[in-house]
């Protein structure tokens, strides 16, 4: 045998390196597999209905809720029983009860040990209302005016479910008028106010302009008002009609509760719902999430003003930081003599990335807000004062905010999508004669696009996920107005708005009641990158339509 | 006019150690064979030098290149002839810490003098390069692309001035159905006829070709070879090549190079069968380089 000929050892042929990477890819994957599986089954499970329990106990009344989670806990030393069968340790459920108006509680911890029995009524409703969150009882009668109207309570239920509809209808009329006309005459009176402010500043308090003007827009007022009472006295009306419907509810214990008819948003019987039917259900509290207001403090309802903020602001964000990144890249990589000082610029610019969020929203909140806005406002908006306009947190402060702090990550892929473009591509465009900005524009920076639209891509990734600037620029728990409504002049960028990224902290960390809110965190969390993950997704089929168009293929 | 420099001392250091004596080539002038005196000029190369940053490329070059005719520039690597004929249209410029003295002339227009307008020199020449460069357009935009920068959009025009580039570049039987197709689409060969098409479609006056064969099979090179042929009815023709039998094939004049210096330089013929220097004589056959 041949002394030379013998086999490879297994560390030249790179066998446990090959194992080491493989185990950290499948680590990582699996903690990403991990986090996004626990969202998308924790975010889809919040708006299945669920059964509905009657949990009899040892001593104590018995409990109407469904189960939250169940967890072990250890006993006080008094309860443990004797024998080596205890270990110390019992299973308790989280009840969530409802009814916070009558208990002051939304949950209840239950041990196992003490449940003596667990029944499923099937008559047991689940009331989803306007105020006070839950309500988990039995249906007890329908009314007018205080007098019951209804029979038994399967005729009380009938009767609910064909009346619901029409006193859903009427408070949303209400609502229209209120924050309609109402709305608009307030608008007006505060429009009257701001133009004799204008008045007395341009002319004086004494001057004549003044008078006149003060007399026109006292008329003007007389009017309003005038109208305003109409549409108050309306408003009322409706209401009267409204209150006259009410419902009575009974708790499992037994106390009563009446509550409009008109402030129940969905009510069902959880436990006689066929599969189609809770498919109904979970359809349309997905429409009430995505489409609709918050209610409860955020806790309940819909989050349609955050996404609409999120989405919006990740928009502007991109246009922004957009021509700003490329620009100063191409002079950066393209006109800037290299040297020290383009060295030192390009190591500030990649550190800037690592600048902690919030400090690009203190330097937002300084800058933008305060320095700029308060310009804007001293020069354009002067009657406001001292109420700002733009000299406060809002969505162009919060998208510009977020530019800044996604340009670095913007410059270095343009730079490397630039530096990626063959030196023969340019040669060969200089030999034809070209100037350098020709080159660049009909050559270099088409053929760099791809690139650089992935720097977008990250850039808008890590801008729609971002929290902490937004807090001090602009972002809100309740906006009660769209950056875009049909208001002249329709775009209303100096208005604080709502984010999904604030709404997850908010919702599970600020809320009355973390327990409540902690499936809308799961929720919003799903939503928020599927949002992320739409919007990349665009930007990706629009590079990949460049690079087709740009490699191979048609033009 | 830059001032015409001597010859800097140390220039022989850093150079490859060979059997040729290095002294000998520094001080004996180029071999100028008396036939290229009767050919009208087109550029005109004198006492040319070149630095890349403290190293000296190009010693003192002087050449006449013969109007209409195909000139190619042989020599071992490194001896700095795509040097030269990258200063021809003055793309070294790009890059950092070259500096030039001496002269070149387009038809009498010095293009190095200070105030040249070096994107006007340089759409009054064309060139090809090594690897086939095609811009990601379509092949219709890649041939009038010299136009498109000087912002001419007569549609009638464009498509006359490229059905002419592509024919003169034997191409536009090849292309004609998928014009509008990317240009990344051809063919090696294809594509650098493309380039050609593309050098060719603003008239210039010389052609620059800088080793335009070798990244391609024999037969693509045997196209271009024919095509150089049919070229130089039109067009001044400089060629830099590695190969040997290509200059002899395809070129009307050479002029050999070595150590950054022209060592001599008349008809091919002339040049593979009676070379009158002895560097030249090893060189063409086979003996170094």
């Amino acid at each position: 045998m041949n002394a030379l000929r013998r086999a490879t050892r297994i560390s030249a042929r790179g066998e446990p390196g090959v194992w080491l990477l493989a185990a950290g890819l499948v680590t990582a994957a699996l903690m990403i597999a991990g986090l996004l599986g626990l969202i998308l089954y924790q975010g889809f499970r919040t708006f299945w209905p669920r059964e509905i329990l009657l949990i009899r106990q040892k001593d104590g009344p018995p409990l109407l809720g469904d189960v939250s989670r169940e967890d072990l806990y250890k006993k006080s030393e008094g309860a443990v029983a004797d024998g080596a069968a205890d270990s110390g340790y019992a299973r308790r459920l989280l009840i969530r009860v409802g009814n916070y108006d009558l208990y002051g509680e939304d949950f209840r911890w239950v041990a196992e040990d003490r449940i003596t029995g667990i029944e499923s009524p099937p008559h047991a409703v689940l009331v989803e209302r306007d105020a006070w969150g839950p309500f988990l009882g039995f249906l007890g009668a329908v009314q007018v005016e205080g007098k019951t109207v209804s029979g038994g309570p399967e005729e009380a239920w009938e009767m609910l479910r064909t009346k619901h509809p029409e006193a859903r209808a009427l408070r949303e009329k209400i609502r229209e008028l209120e924050e309609g006309e109402i709305a608009d005459l307030h608008g007006a009176l505060e429009d009257n106010r701001l133009a004799l402010r204008r008045v007395e500043m341009k002319h004086g308090a004494g001057s004549a302009e003044y008078a006149s003007a003060r007399s026109r827009i006292e008329e003007e007022n007389a009017r309003i008002e005038a109208k305003f009472a109409a549409l108050a006295e309306e408003a009322a009306k409706l209401k009267a009609e409204d209150s006259r419907h009410t419902v009575l509810l009974t708790d499992v214990g037994g106390l009563e509760k009446t509550i409009p008819a008109s402030e129940i948003v969905r009510i069902h019987r959880p436990n006689s719902l066929g599969f189609v039917e809770k498919l109904k259900v979970y359809a349309s509290r997905w429409w009430e999430f995505l489409a609709d207001q918050p209610r409860e403090a955020n806790t309940e309802g819909g989050i349609f003003p955050a996404l609409f903020g999120t989405v919006l602001m990740t928009m502007i964000l991109a246009l922004a930081v957009a021509p700003f990144g490329v620009l100063a890249a191409l002079y950066l990589r393209e006109y800037a003599k290299q040297g020290i000082l383009v060295s030192a610029v390009r190591i500030a610019v990649n550190n800037l990335a690592g600048v902690p969020s919030i400090v690009f929203g203190v330097f937002g909140l300084g800058f933008f807000c305060y320095i700029v806005g308060g310009s804007i406002d001293r020069f354009f908006f002067p009657e406001k004062l001292p109420s700002p306009t733009f000299g406060t947190g809002g969505l162009l402060w919060a998208s510009l905010t977020l530019a800044l702090m996604t340009a670095p990550v913007v410059i270095v892929a343009t730079e490397e999508a630039l530096a990626a473009v063959p030196r023969s591509m340019r040669e060969g465009a200089y030999a034809c004669g070209a100037s350098k900005w020709q080159t660049l524009r009909r050559i270099v920076i088409p053929k760099a696009l791809p690139g650089i639209l992935t720097g977008m891509i990250l850039a808008m990734a890590r801008g729609a996920g971002e929290v902490a600037p937004l807090m001090i620029t602009g972002v809100v728990k309740l906006a009660h107005e769209l950056p875009i409504d049909g208001e002249f002049p329709y775009f209303h960028l100096n208005r604080s708005f709502m984010h999904l990224g604030f709404h997850i902290y908010d919702v599970g960390f600020q809320s009355r009641n973390a327990e409540a809110g902690k499936p809308m965190v799961f929720t919003t969390t799903l939503l928020l990158i599927t949002v992320v993950l739409a919007m990349n997704l665009a930007v990706i089929a629009v590079r990949a339509r460049l690079k087709r168009k740009y490699a191979v293929g048609h033009f | 006019m830059i001032q015409k420099l001597s010859m800097p001392e140390g220039i022989e250091k850093g150079f490859v150690e060979t059997h040729v004596d290095e002294r000998h080539i520094v001080e004996m002038p180029t071999a100028v064979h008396e036939e290229l005196e009767r050919e009208p000029t087109v550029i005109d190369v004198e006492g040319f030098d070149l630095w890349y940053g403290e190293k000296q490329a190009l010693f003192g070059v002087s050449m006449k290149i013969p109007e209409r005719k195909v000139t190619a520039l042989i020599g071992p690597s490194g001896c700095g002839k795509s040097t030269l004929l990258r200063s021809m249209n003055r793309l070294n410029d790009l890059i950092a810490g070259v500096r030039m003295s001496g002269d070149i002339r387009l038809h009498g227009d010095s293009i190095l003098a200070k105030g040249t307008d070096v994107i006007g020199l340089r759409k009054r020449t064309g060139m090809v390069f090594q690897k086939s460069n095609p811009f990601p357009k379509s092949i219709y935009e890649n041939v009038i692309f010299p136009l498109r920068i000087d912002g001419i959009s007569n549609r009638k025009l464009l498509d006359q001035v490229v059905e002419r580039s592509l024919r003169r570049s034997a191409l536009y039987d090849e292309v004609k159905e998928r014009i509008h197709d990317s240009a990344l689409g051809l063919s090696g060969g294809q594509q650098q006829r493309l380039c050609i098409a593309r050098a060719i479609a603003a008239d210039p006056e010389v052609l620059l070709m800088d080793e335009p064969c070798s990244a391609l099979d024999p037969i693509a090179t045997l196209k271009i070879e024919e095509l150089i042929l049919e070229l130089k009815k039109d067009f001044s023709v400089i060629i830099v090549t590695h190969n040997m039998q290509q200059a002899a094939r395809v070129s009307d004049y050479t002029a050999f190079m070595y150590l950054g210096r022209l060592i001599e330089y008349g008809p091919t013929t002339e040049i593979f069968q009676r070379p009158r220097r002895p560097e030249t004589s090893d060189y063409v056959r086979g003996r170094f380089g």
